[in-house]
């Protein structure tokens, strides 16, 4: 058996902590990418413009730039508006309160394209059914629009976790304790660096066996309402 | 906000980019020879050929491309045999260990997308082939590569974007690309906005300007696709 000289508990707290970090991040980022579809299919212009600057800018950027103008950033943003307010004490955000809203806004700017493809392949009859029902525009989307966006966008949304989830090791970067970071600190006092980064390695690379098996698990049941023929 | 220091540290930004642009072009250049083999074992009827190429392809595509360069740069000198080995003088430098890192991991995505594109092709003209007498090599060669990167354009444009946003993290390995030398400004500047957001629209430049070359060699690649958009008439 390899010899992980007493770290092994420190690498689960910190898959733990990787995995609170992409599900947090997920959250946010679903509804960032609903709200981004939405605009850009919007028939509001400012909508549209915000929807495709937000989008080409958070996708045109590094996301360890992301994370890092996040994390380094909205200190000083936030400290000079508490400033206007006459709160002149220092404010920190943690490592992993920027992780989210970085990893969040990454997230959403690519969820926002599967949102809108799958918004757009919707039917114009489902739409038009609904209303015939009486159902209210909030109603229509819930129990109409969305079950059936959810399916096709599922496949999309999926691979996308498989990418937010390694890009959670980029947060190690501004100090969080996740699997990377503990890895370091491993290395750092044992000097077994490939040892304790290949570790490092199949961890993440269980944990994205895991997500894929969910996603298919998802996808069927997304998918239970279609008749099969 | 103070924009003077972006005007002040302009030069140096812009060497940092020069630095991103010489990782991501090299890994590029590299990872694209390598996934051509990788993809055609892929493809291999043969089942234990077809395992490692999945392997492979399955480690770098599911690990952090951070975890593969920590890998590559302090995991390597690790083993005294690499340290005493003729590679060390390379496997040293960090430049050198972004590169084999980069290029490792872009190998493993290109390679997909090239399988993808060869799988795309039509059966019928691999038949044609066959039927006029070409070798398995001329039909490569003549016809399933040169349809291939046709077809492979747009992932490809792609995967070269996701390659400069990858290369950003050369910077956790002391090299000063573009976010490295921004890092170490913003130490002695302390202004991480002003800088961070300078780095980013050079960055959004970057990308920009190979969406755009990208796209006029797509329409170059595929003009004998343009007839198709002429609406034949129809007979009756």
């Amino acid at each position: 058996m390899i010899d992980l000289h007493g770290f092994g508990d420190q690498l689960l707290q910190g898959a733990v902590v990787t995995l609170e970090l992409a599900l947090s991040s997920l959250f946010v980022g679903l509804i960032l990418g609903l709200l981004g579809a939405s605009a850009k299919l919007s028939s509001v212009k400012v909508f549209r413009w915000i929807a495709h600057g937000y989008t080409t800018i958070i996708r045109g950027i590094p996301e360890l730039l992301t994370v890092l103008i996040i994390y380094f950033g909205a200190t000083s943003v936030l400290m000079s508006i508490a400033g206007l307010f006459g709160y002149d004490e220092y404010i920190e955000v943690g490592a992993f309160a920027a992780g989210v809203t970085a990893l969040g806004l990454t997230f959403g700017a690519y969820a926002t394209e599967v949102f809108r493809g799958a918004l757009q392949s919707i039917p114009k009859g489902q739409h038009e059914a609904a209303i015939a029902l009486g159902m209210g525009p909030v109603r229509k989307f819930y129990r109409i629009i969305l079950p059936q966006v959810w399916r096709i966008a599922l496949p999309g949304l999926g691979n996308l976790f498989l990418v937010l989830l390694k890009d959670t090791a980029l947060v190690s970067v501004v100090g969080l304790d996740d699997i990377m970071r503990k890895a370091n600190i491993a290395v750092s006092s044992t000097k077994e660096a490939f040892l304790f980064y290949l570790v490092a390695a199949f961890m993440y690379l269980a944990l994205t066996i895991i997500s894929m098996a969910f996603v298919s698990y998802m996808e069927k049941r997304a998918s239970r309402g279609l008749t099969r023929g | 906000m103070d924009f003077s220091v972006v005007v002040e540290y302009f030069p140096k930004l812009l060497e940092g980019a020069w630095v991103s642009l010489q990782l991501v072009a090299i890994s590029i250049v590299l990872g694209g020879i390598f996934a051509l083999p990788i993809a055609l074992a892929r493809i291999s009827p043969v089942g234990w050929i077809k395992a490692i190429p999945f392997a492979y392809i399955f480690f770098f595509r599911g690990t952090p491309l951070l975890v593969q360069i920590f890998l590559v740069y302090y995991g390597a000198s690790q083993f005294d045999a690499v340290r005493e080995s003729v590679l060390w003088p390379i496997l040293k430098e960090p430049f050198w260990c972004a590169i084999i890192a980069f290029t490792l991991n872009t190998s493993a995505y290109t390679a997909e997308i090239f399988r993808g594109a060869i799988q795309a092709i039509p059966q019928g003209e691999v038949e044609a082939c066959k039927v006029i007498g070409m070798t398995k090599f001329q039909m490569y060669r003549r016809v399933l590569l040169p349809r291939a990167f046709g077809i492979v354009l747009p992932a490809y444009g792609n995967e070269i974007i996701l390659m400069l946003k990858g290369s950003a993290l050369a910077s956790t390995i002391t090299i000063l690309d573009l976010t490295g030398m921004s890092r170490t400004i913003i130490a002695r500047t302390y202004t991480p906005m002003e800088i961070f957001l300078a780095a980013g629209g050079i960055y959004l430049v970057i990308s920009i300007v190979i969406i755009a070359i990208f796209r006029q060699i797509e329409l170059r690649q595929n003009r004998y696709l343009g007839t198709l958009s002429i609406k034949v008439p129809d007979k009756g």
